[in-house]
């Protein structure tokens, strides 16, 4: 396989332009919040036309690892800046860049020291998207860990509601997952018969089954595999809110501002699971092939029971919040098919579910912001006074109940597809798909529920007596959010070739470890 | 071989332009009038950019192979990479505290502060350079006896005096234990030199050669503030003046592990089965008790004392790691630890200035009244915390890596649980200056020019030696293959 040379660094013009943004922005005098406005704007912009080109421009033809850089950096120990794209990495890439944009668009009206709230959106952008193309695992920590601290700032400044207490939760837990998954990778490097991190070679030692060798655990001897895939796949799956370590999430969510919440559902959870994917899965696959078929219960309690709660929250944010959990767990049984299927309707299923939480929360805040409560029972009737965020909630809702002709069906369609397919790696499989199936009809009540409270009904005219319509920006960030919508469901293929080549050598892998184990 | 006149002279050259350096500043002292004092600190820097200077050169010689590593004057200072980058870390200390100092009311610029700011750099170079038992208590005493004073320095303040006279009786206390052990091992082989004190350990029954070790290290444990012997830091950081207390901090710890790393490596190999074991101990215990006790602390000052704690239980996980690597991740450590806690500490400073407070929650609002400072306050603390794209990620990664190659797993994960604890309280620092608010947000905060220069230097320094972080690693690793 030949990696097409490319005139310009793409991949550090898409990671970098939001963290030296940052910088520079907090060098505009303090008074200037509107400079500070548009050079979030501009850099924002700038960095989605960015991940659009690499869209576009990325051989799907070819497959494989494209736009490659690699730089020296710590070399004697296998640490360089090496980062590629491929089929699986390149849409959450773009996701990440839609949702930097749309949140940029989104804050525009927050008067409370603007320069620092772009900043850390920024730099939270930056680092979710140096995760997506590091091909190498310190450089994937080292991002990994950049896009927790902004989170607890975003949060415990620009947030509400109990904001401080749920800003500390949400960084302690994704910060103990990625801590605990970060000594599993070193004892990765330590094991391994080459020293290094770079994910290229680990990975062709794990295929050749490097990892799969016996070690000495307190006088016993274990797999090295079968020992660390576990701490290392449900210390990323923290970050992608798996059941049980989901504690985080619906705190975490309702209380951050708009933006935050598009940033934390939209991609913050795609970091775990890529991470999951990227570090447990795929480097380590032996152990993947034997636990996966035992955590996929926990996807299925967190689908069911998420959506349970979603149709019984209150608060509007926490429905919402419940409802990506459940999403979320989607993404970890596609995992578990193991098969091109599923991984395929696991990996749309990141995109899709980041498009569609990005615009929820979206045309939630815009409700909120004219509201100033987001209990069902004191909204309604909004829909007259802001039909385009109404119209946004809508589109958003018929992703998420799965309806065809939208992402959301592509996506779960090919997840339960994958996991019927996989009858031969468990003979549960099947009956995890029953199971889950019923959280599909669960989430159609919620967001019909939770859609007339909102927007229908009558508009309490004494509590609300003038409601604006949303801001142009506003509609720009909607319009940009719902296209992919209605083009994924329509077209699915503009996404699912390029994940198909990013997942089949991932499936390859993990059919190498079954027919080692069997053996 | 015999060495020549020069090569004598070249051990100690750097020792030698800050004792020219120190008397300069006695004079100066006398002949600057009473209102330009204040250009006593630009001589104090003059002096020791002007040592700097010489060091690195020296160290260039070393690192490049144009000079070899030797002892001199009888096996007393050793002339080698290892010595010369810590003399680079005390000198760099020196510096940022003198730009810190300047301005810092209370200390009124006086001749005096700046000359036993010299003279204890002076003793830490050697304390770094020491191949002896009595050089390396002589040193020690140096560096001791000046910093005593300085931590008293301001004497009608009954906090600062209190801070001098503990640290003085604390730092008497556990130097006689260490001279007890000193005294043992001399005992032992009749050997001051620790090649020789090597050889002759080896012969010799492992529950001796542990009694003097364990002695000994009491001396080392309070140099670098380890628990159990961390009781004197809360009370001298909260009482010395402020900028004493960053060089207390960052050059008089660099010297603590400059002696231990040395001693224990040189002298005590023979027995490193058994001081890995007690390194370890040493380690895990000092970090979790440095972080536990530092979450409800509300004085800054105290807080960054057991922040500094734990930091050195980290840098001890390097040490217990016995390995090639484990040397160079602490030797790294330090140095980055330096940098990150001088600029925690020149905030300190800035705001002390300011508000005539030390508590943490009088840093509210500091986001809205002095933006950049609230950020290099922030940057520092995410240092601290080895939070990249800060460099202090590495410092981690490293000490953590050299704990898992050297099979201590369990201690690489007390560490990264620990790093997790640390994370929540520098987070709380950070949430006073970002989340709370004050009434006084609107006054602005008065910077110097020097103690702008300090975070300017620093925080460059904590962003831009991520990218750096390669060549700075290779300098720790040739120093760590010197020992």
């Amino acid at each position: 396989m030949t990696i097409p040379a490319v005139p310009i660094p793409i991949l550090s013009f898409i990671v970098f332009t939001p963290l030296i943004g940052a910088l520079v922005l907090l060098l505009i005098p303090r008074q200037r919040k509107e400079a500070a406005r548009v050079f979030a704007a501009t850099v924002s912009s700038f960095t989605l036309l960015l991940a659009l080109w690499a869209f576009l421009a990325y051989d799907r033809a070819a497959g494989g690892y494209q736009f490659v850089e690699r730089i020296s950096w710590l070399p004697q120990l296998g640490i360089h800046y090496y980062v590629g794209v491929d089929g699986v990495s390149l849409p959450l890439v773009l996701l990440s860049a839609l949702v930097l944009f749309t949140g940029v668009l989104v804050s525009w009206n927050i008067e409370d020291r603007p320069h620092e709230l772009f900043a850390f959106m920024l730099l939270l952008a930056s680092g979710i998207m140096g995760v997506f193309v590091a091909r190498n695992l310190v450089l994937l920590f080292f991002f990994y860990e950049i896009a927790i601290f902004p989170k607890y700032f975003l949060i415990a400044i620009w947030g509400s509601t109990r904001k401080e207490y749920a800003a500390m939760k949400l960084v302690l837990y994704t910060l103990v997952g990625s801590i605990i998954a970060l000594v599993g990778a070193l004892a990765l490097y330590f094991v391994s018969p080459v020293r290094t991190f770079d994910m290229d070679v680990l990975r062709e030692l794990a295929a050749r089954g490097a990892f799969a060798r016996t070690v000495e655990v307190f006088g016993q001897a274990v797999r090295f595999d079968y020992l660390w895939f576990l701490p290392v796949f449900l210390g990323f799956a923290v970050t992608a809110g798996l059941w049980p370590f989901h504690n985080w999430v619906p705190d975490g969510h309702s209380a951050a501002p708009t933006a935050g919440s598009m940033f934390l559902a939209g991609v913050v959870m795609k970091v775990g699971a890529y991470s999951a994917l990227r570090v447990g899965i795929e480097l380590m696959p032996g152990g993947a092939v034997y636990w996966l078929p035992v955590v996929v219960f926990l996807a299925v309690v967190a689908a069911l029971y998420s959506a349970a709660i979603s149709l019984v929250q209150e608060d509007l944010k926490y429905v919402i919040a419940f409802s990506s959990i459940g999403h979320m767990a989607f993404v970890t049984i596609g995992f578990a098919a193991m098969n091109v299927t599923g991984l395929t309707g696991a990996v749309l299923q990141m995109f899709s579910h980041g498009v569609m939480a990005a615009i929820l929360f979206a045309t939630v805040g815009m409700v909120y912001d004219r509201a100033h409560t987001r209990y069902l029972a004191h909204l309604g009737g909004f829909a007259r006074a802001m039909p385009m965020a109404t119209l946004g909630f809508i589109l958003g809702g018929l992703v998420a109940m799965g309806m065809p002709g939208f992402s959301g069906f592509v996506a779960e369609f090919q997840v339960f597809a994958g996991i019927w397919a996989a009858r031969d790696t468990a003979w549960w499989y099947p009956w995890v798909a029953i199971l889950a199936a019923p959280s599909i009809a669960l989430s159609a009540a919620y967001i019909l529920r939770a859609l007339q409270a909102t927007f229908f009904g009558e508009l309490n005219r004494e509590r609300y007596p003038h409601v604006e319509d949303v801001t142009a920006l506003d509609k720009v960030a909607i319009v940009t959010l719902a296209v992919w919508f209605v083009l994924i469901g329509v077209f699915p293929r503009i996404m699912t070739d390029m994940i198909q080549t990013g997942v089949e050598p991932i499936v390859a892998l993990l059919q190498g470890a079954m027919v080692a184990s069997i053996r | 071989m015999a060495l020549s006149w020069w090569a004598h002279l070249w051990s100690v050259l750097p020792e030698i332009v800050l004792v020219l350096a120190a008397a300069l500043m006695m004079a100066v002292d006398a002949w600057l009038p009473e209102g330009r004092k204040r250009e006593l600190g630009y001589w104090a820097i003059g002096g020791m950019v002007a040592t700097l200077v010489v060091t690195v050169i020296q160290a260039a010689q070393l690192a490049g192979g144009i000079a070899i590593p030797y002892e001199a004057f009888g096996s007393s200072v050793r002339a080698d990479l290892a010595a010369m980058l810590f003399r680079i870390i005390f000198l760099l200390s020196g510096i940022l505290t003198v730009a810190i100092s300047m301005d810092f009311r209370p200390l009124r610029q006086s001749g005096e502060y700046y000359t036993l700011l010299l003279i204890s750099i002076l003793g830490m170079g050697l304390m770094g350079a020491a191949v002896n038992l009595v050089t390396l208590y002589l040193a020690l005493e140096t560096v001791g006896i000046a910093l005593y004073l300085l931590a008293g320095y301001l004497r009608d303040t009954p906090r600062s005096a209190e801070a001098g006279l503990k640290y003085f009786l604390f730092g008497v206390f556990s130097s006689t234990i260490m001279l007890y052990g000193l005294a043992l091992v001399y005992g032992f082989t009749g050997e001051i030199a620790y090649a020789r004190i090597a050889q002759a350990l080896a012969g010799l029954p492992a529950p001796a050669v542990m009694a003097a070790l364990l002695l000994i290290l009491v001396g080392f444990g309070f140099k670098v503030s380890a628990v159990p012997f961390h009781f004197w830091t809360p009370d001298v950081y909260e009482g010395a003046p402020t900028p004493v207390t960053a060089f207390i901090s960052v050059a008089s710890k660099a010297a603590g592990f400059a002696v231990l790393i040395r001693a224990m490596i040189e002298a005590f190999p023979t027995a490193q089965g058994n001081w890995v074991a007690i390194m370890a101990a040493l380690a895990f215990v000092t970090m979790t008790v440095g972080n536990l006790l530092a979450i409800p602390q509300r004085n800054l000052k105290r807080l960054l004392a057991y922040s500094s704690i734990a930091q050195a239980g980290y840098i001890l996980i390097g040490v217990a790691a016995a390995s090639p690597l484990g040397v160079a991740a602490s030797i790294f450590y330090l140095g980055i630890y330096t940098l990150t806690n001088i600029a925690a500490f020149a905030v300190a400073v800035i705001m002390t200035n300011v508000t005539g407070s030390e508590e943490i929650r009088d840093l509210a609002g500091l986001s809205r009244r002095s933006p950049g400072l609230a950020m290099a306050m922030l940057a520092a603390l995410l240092s601290l915390g080895g939070i990249p794209p800060l460099v202090g990620f590495f410092a981690k990664l490293f000490v953590f890596a050299a704990a898992i190659e050297s099979g201590l797993l369990w201690l690489a994960i007390a560490g990264v649980l620990n790093a997790m604890i640390a994370f929540y309280y520098y987070i709380m620092v950070a949430r006073a200056m970002y989340v709370d608010r004050s009434p006084e947000e609107e006054k602005p905060v008065w910077i110097s020019r020097p103690a702008r220069f300090t975070l300017w230097f620093t925080v460059a320094g904590v962003l831009l030696l991520t990218v750096l972080v390669y060549p700075l690693y290779l300098l720790a690793q040739m120093a760590a293959q010197a020992f």
